[in-house]
C-alpha cells in the first residue's frame, strides 16, 4: 500500500500533531556514511495510536527521536504541534520537551534511587512543582493505573510489568500533548505486554494527544489506529485500522 | 531536582562510600601529614618562641638558624647597647652539652643560660619550684618533659642533683616549655652558670636579647643595630621565620613530607574520580532519561556540581576529623616527649581547598561525559 493510497483511504484526523517532510538522516561521513532515514514524509494525527514498525536498523529509532526532538536531521522539515522543530533552538527545544512530550522506554529507566511515586513525578519536577505535589499528583495516577500501593516501592521491587507502569505514569503526568514510546513491551512477557499496551491505550490514547509506539511485536498491531511500516529508512506503507 | 541528584548520589551505597572514602583518605592523609610536618617545624622556633621578655635577637651574621651558634665577644654586648634606640641589652647563652645523671647515664641536654640580673628569656611557667630558686649556687630548672624522660615514673624533689662539664647541678624546679626538635631535656640556669657548665672557649656568648625604646619600632631598632655594629638583628618574627626557612630550604622534611601529602592528592583524586566517573557512567541511561525528559545541561551539571560538593564536604570533615582526632591521640598516648602535631587555620583551608580541587576534578569527567551525552542514548 502506497502512502498516498493510505492517507486517502484514512479517516479525517482531529489534528495533525507531527508532520515530516523530506526527512532524511545521515551518520558519519564519506565511504562510512550511512543514510538512516531517507526522504520521510509522514503525518501522524492527535487522537490515536500509531504504532512504528518494521524490522531492526530500518530507521524507525532515529525517525521517533527526530519526532521528539532528541536528534536533529540532516534534511527536512519536522513540525511537531505546530512547532517547526528544526528551526528550534536547543533551549527552547528542550523546554519544548519537557513540557510537551511523554517517554516511555524499552528498559523503562527509572531512577534506581527514586521510588515509584518519585519517579512517576519527574516530569512535574523538572517543570517546576513543588515535590510534596508532584508526589501526590504521580501517586494518585498510580492508584488510577492499579499501582495503588505501590507509590512507596523501589524500582527493584517492582515486576518489569509494573516497572513499565510506572515508566507509562511518568509519561504522562504532566499531561503532554505527544507520547512516544520506544519499544514498551520488548523487556515483557506477553501477558504483561498486552496489559501495557491496554494500559496505554486506556490511559494515554485521547483526543489532544498523539501517541508513538514503535514496535517489533506483531502481537500489539491490534491496539493501533494506523501501522506505518518502515524498511531501509523509507516509509513502506501506511495501514489504517479499527483497534480491537 | 537536588534532591534528585543526592538520592541518586546516595542510592548507590557502594560507589557513594567509595567515593567518600577517597575523598577522606586525601584529607586524612594531607591534614595528618602537613600537621606533623607543622609541628616540627614549630618544634625548631621552640626556644625563640619560649624566651620572651625581649623583642630583638642579636647574633652574628652568619647565624642562619636559632641552633646555628656563633659565639659573640663581650665587646658585642657593649656595643649594641651603645646602639640609639636600644634601651637594654643582655647576654643568653644556648648550647648543648651532656649531663652525667646520678644513675651514671650520659644525656644530651639544652643548656640556656639567662642574663643573671634580671633573668630575662626565662620560662614562663614554674611548675615546681621558683624562678629565685634559681639564684642558689649551682641551680638548674629543667623542663617538665625532659624530667620524665631523664626519670620516668618518678616524682619531682627539689635538690636531684647531676653534672654538667664536671660542675654540681642541683635541679630546684621544673617549667613548661614548647616541645624541641631534638627531643632533649631542657635546662634553664643563671649565664654565669651556663658557661660553667660547659667546656671553656673563649667566646661564650650565644645571642644578645635586646628591647628598644618604647615608641620605635622594633624594625627600626633592628636596623641601627645592624648598621652600627655589622650584627645580625632579627626581631622574633623574623628569627622564627628564618629558622623555619633554614629546614624548609635545607633539610629534606619539607621535601618527604610534601611528597606525602602530593600522593594523598594524588591517589585521593584517582580514587574519588575513578569512582565519581563509574558512578556517572552507570548512571548515563539515567542523565539520557532526564535530558530527553526536559533537564538542561546547566541543570545536569548543577546535579553533578551538588553530588561532587556533598562527598567532597563529607570527605573533607571526615578527613580533617580523623587527622584531629590522630594528633589527640598520638598526644594522650605520649608519655613523655609529646608528638609534634600542631594544625593551623591554614592547614584546614588548604586541606579544604585540595579537597574541593579533588571534588572538581572527579566531576569534571563526569560532566564532560554528560555533556556530550546525546538524549537519542535513551533509545539504545
Amino acid at each position: 500500500m502506497s502512502i498516498a493510497v493510505a492517507l486517502q483511504n484514512a479517516p479525517a484526523p482531529a489534528a495533525t500533531a507531527v508532520e515530516c517532510r523530506g526527512l532524511d538522516k545521515d551518520f558519519g561521513e564519506g565511504e562510512t556514511r550511512v543514510q538512516a532515514l531517507c526522504g520521510v514524509d509522514l503525518e501522524i494525527p492527535s487522537g490515536e495510536l500509531t504504532l512504528l514498525v518494521g524490522p531492526s536498523g530500518c530507521g524507525k529509532t532515529t525517525l521517533i527521536s527526530i519526532i521528539a526532538g532528541l536528534l536533529d536531521p540532516t534534511r527536512g522539515e519536522v513540525t511537531v504541534l505546530g512547532e517547526r522543530l528544526t528551526e528550534m533552538r536547543s533551549g527552547p527545544k528542550i523546554s519544548f520537551r519537557g513540557k510537551n512530550i511523554g517517554f516511555v522506554f524499552q528498559q523503562f529507566n527509572l531512577l534506581p534511587a527514586l521510588n515509584a511515586a518519585e519517579n512517576a513525578a519527574l516530569p512535574l519536577l523538572i517543570a517546576g512543582w513543588n515535590r510534596a505535589r508532584a508526589v501526590a499528583k504521580a501517586s494518585s495516577l498510580l492508584e488510577a493505573m492499579g499501582l495503588a500501593g505501590r507509590a512507596h516501592s523501589m524500582p527493584s521491587e517492582l515486576s518489569g510489568g509494573q516497572q513499565q507502569r510506572v515508566a507509562i505514569a511518568r509519561a504522562i503526568v504532566h499531561e503532554p500533548r505527544l507520547l512516544v514510546c520506544d519499544e514498551p513491551t520488548a523487556a515483557l512477557d506477553a501477558h504483561s505486554g498486552q496489559l501495557v499496551m491496554e494500559l496505554i491505550r486506556q490511559v494515554a490514547v485521547h483526543r489532544d494527544r498523539a501517541v508513538i509506539v514503535v514496535t517489533h511485536d506483531q502481537r500489539v498491531y491490534r491496539f493501533g489506529n494506523r501501522i506505518i511500516s518502515m524498511s531501509d529508512g523509507r516509509i513502506e506503507s501506511v495501514a489504517v485500522q479499527q483497534p480491537t | 531536582m537536588n534532591w534528585v541528584a543526592l538520592k541518586m548520589l546516595t542510592g548507590d551505597r557502594s560507589k557513594y562510600l567509595g567515593i567518600v572514602f577517597g575523598i577522606t583518605f586525601a584529607a586524612l592523609l594531607m591534614g595528618q601529614q602537613a600537621s606533623i610536618f607543622c609541628g616540627l617545624m614549630l618544634n625548631t622556633t621552640s626556644q625563640i618562641r619560649d624566651i620572651q621578655g625581649a623583642d630583638i635577637w642579636v647574633m652574628d651574621p652568619n647565624v642562619q638558624f636559632v641552633d646555628d651558634l656563633k659565639p659573640l665577644s663581650e665587646n658585642d654586648l657593649h656595643r649594641v647597647r651603645g646602639v640609639p634606640g636600644v634601651a637594654w641589652g643582655v647576654r643568653f647563652y644556648k648550647g648543648l652539652t651532656r649531663a652525667r645523671l646520678d644513675n651514671g647515664n650520659f644525656q644530651q641536654v639544652i643548656l640556656l643560660g639567662l642574663y643573671d640580673a634580671t633573668l630575662v628569656g626565662a620560662p614562663q611557667e614554674i611548675t615546681h619550684g621558683t624562678l629565685a630558686d634559681l639564684r642558689a649556687p649551682d641551680a638548674v630548672i629543667m623542663d617538665e618533659t625532659g624530667f620524665r624522660y631523664l626519670w620516668p615514673n618518678e616524682t619531682f624533689r627539689p635538690g636531684r642533683v647531676m653534672e654538667m662539664n664536671d660542675h654540681r647541678a642541683v635541679i630546684v624546679g621544673l617549667c613548661k616549655a614548647s616541645p624541641t626538635f631534638q627531643t632533649f631535656p631542657i635546662v634553664y640556669a643563671r649565664y654565669s652558670q651556663a658557661v660553667q657548665f660547659t667546656p671553656r672557649e673563649r667566646k661564650v656568648l650565644s645571642f644578645v636579647l635586646a628591647q628598644g625604646y618604647p615608641g620605635l619600632p622594633i624594625a627600626e631598632v633592628c636596623r641601627r643595630i645592624h648598621a652600627q655594629t655589622g650584627l645580625q638583628a632579627l626581631s622574633r618574627e623574623e628569627f622564627i621565620w628564618k629558622t623555619i626557612n633554614y629546614f624548609l630550604r635545607r633539610t629534606g622534611i619539607p621535601i618527604n613530607f610534601g611528597i606525602t601529602v602530593a600522593l594523598g592528592f594524588f591517589v585521593g583524586s584517582a580514587i574519588a574520580g575513578q569512582t565519581f566517573y563509574l558512578f556517572t557512567v552507570e548512571n548515563l541511561k539515567q542523565f539520557g532519561s532526564l535530558k530527553a525528559m526536559g533537564v538542561g545541561n546547566l541543570r545536569l551539571v548543577r546535579m553533578i556540581l551538588l553530588q561532587a560538593g556533598v562527598v567532597g564536604l563529607q570527605g573533607y570533615g571526615l578527613g580533617m576529623g580523623l587527622a584531629v582526632l590522630f594528633g589527640m591521640g598520638m598526644k594522650a598516648a605520649a608519655k613523655t616527649i609529646p608528638p609534634a602535631f600542631f594544625m593551623p587555620w591554614q592547614i584546614l583551608a588548604g586541606s579544604a581547598v585540595a579537597v574541593l580541587a579533588i571534588s572538581l576534578l572527579a566531576s569534571l569527567i563526569s560532566i564532560r561525559r554528560v555533556l556530550i551525552l546525546e538524549p537519542a542514548v535513551v533509545f539504545k
